[in-house]
């Protein structure tokens, strides 16, 4: 078996309920029940986390970091949407 | 009741021993209709709070007094929008679309913030919203960070931590105004004295009369009462008005060293009834205008839509 021909899925798990699945890592598998089994083998072996999800990394579709300054572009120049950008008077600051 | 809503022990058991010990429901839960239907209403009307929010607002964007007022305001109005976005989406989880939803919006099954339905007279009522009724939604939206729905819960999260940049900038637009011109402080007094009432309306009906209140809190849907959160936006408010000079409308209105808190006087609930069943100043015109804006834009979905088809024929040949 070629392990290079078996797709690529991404691996998340929800640590704890109520809190949102995180991205752990990757493994190949046939298909998605197959790579839920996977997981569980080797990202969940010391009670890491209440549920998994995978997804085909070929079914993300990702922005670039090189790109972030273009396309992400008004980060930096609007400050006025941050509450620490309004500035009041001490006693009314616990706001 | 049909046969099938009706669980096996174990699965109602379940449930249950998961509310005791404050654990989240998530999406693939089994969990009663009730609930589910429960969560449903009550994330409908808040996603669309956010969004009928947006009117009162974006009708001051063309008259903001200065180009800084004007993109901070732009800001918040986008902000609503991303959070009826995060809301809407939390609460298609539970298996009910989007389209749906504002299908029942449209229809006037759903609800939404009854404040919304007063007109923004003036561009102190601006900084008015900002303040209030954002600072009377973040007295709500902190407690529900904790309400017992997963997807709710952390849309609520997100939610709050933009919050208290609407609040700051309502408050600092309302002191500009509150420390001005004699004109500017009569305008900003004015328009506390029309917001203040539908503020603490808010928070719905007192403990005793709220219908829904007591199964929510049960389900720790809902974490504090509408009586204790309306007590707590009193008591961090009133202070915030007393420094900047503005008069709270409201003769009952005084400290009580005993309870270490604000007695205040009674609301007027008979308005809030007409309101809330479609009768206020602005019911019908905010609802006329989240048809026609859906109405309008329907060319660029289907747009986007017939590219869409085109595309994937394209790359199929």
């Amino acid at each position: 078996m070629n392990q290079q021909n078996l797709p690529l899925f991404e691996v998340f798990i929800r640590s704890k309920r109520g809190l949102d699945h995180r991205h752990v890592g990757s493994l190949h598998a046939e298909d998605p029940a197959q790579a839920l089994d996977y997981a569980r083998d080797v990202y969940l072996r010391r009670s890491e986390g209440v549920s998994i999800w995978v997804v085909r990394s070929s079914d993300i579709t990702a922005s670039q970091e090189s790109d972030v300054e273009s396309f992400c572009e008004p980060m930096d120049d609007k400050p006025y949407r941050h509450a620490t950008h309004y500035k009041l008077p001490k006693e009314v600051d616990n706001m | 009741m049909t046969e099938n809503t009706t669980p096996p022990d174990s699965r109602l058991a379940d449930f249950e021993e998961k509310i005791a010990n404050d654990q989240r429901i998530e999406p693939k839960d089994w969990m009663p209709d009730a609930f589910r239907k429960t969560v449903l209403r009550q994330m409908s009307q808040h996603a669309h709070s956010e969004v009928i929010g947006m009117q009162p607002e974006g009708n001051w964007i063309t008259r903001a007094p200065t180009l800084y007022r004007k993109v901070v305001l732009l800001a918040k109005i986008q902000d609503e929008g991303g959070h009826g976005l995060y809301l809407y989406s939390a609460a298609e989880t539970l298996g009910t679309s989007r389209d749906e939803m504002v299908q029942a919006l449209h229809d006037g099954k759903a609800k939404y913030a009854s404040i919304f339905n007063y007109p923004s007279l003036t561009w102190a009522d601006i900084g008015m919203i900002g303040w209030l009724v954002d600072g009377a939604a973040i007295v709500n939206q902190v407690s529900l960070q904790r309400t017992s729905y997963g997807p709710y819960a952390r849309a609520m999260i997100r939610i709050c931590k933009e919050e208290s940049f609407h609040q700051r900038q309502g408050y600092e637009a309302t002191m500009a105004l509150a420390l001005g011109s004699a004109e500017q402080k009569a305008m900003v007094q004015d328009s506390l004295d029309r917001w203040w009432w539908p503020s603490l309306m808010m928070f719905g009906p007192h403990d005793s009369d709220s219908a829904h209140s007591g199964q929510s809190m049960q389900w720790k849907l809902k974490r504090e009462s509408n009586d204790v959160l309306r007590q707590r936006f009193v008591d961090q408010t009133v202070p915030q008005a007393e420094f900047i000079g503005l008069k709270i409308p409201d003769p009952d209105l005084k400290w009580n060293e005993e309870r270490g808190s604000y007695d205040f006087g009674e609301i007027d609930w008979d308005e809030f009834m007409h309101v809330i069943s479609g009768n206020g100043p602005c019911n019908r015109q905010r609802l006329q205008h989240h048809i026609r804006a859906q109405q309008d834009g329907q060319w660029v979905r289907d747009a986007m839509h017939a590219y869409e088809l085109k595309r994937q024929a394209r790359d199929a040949a």
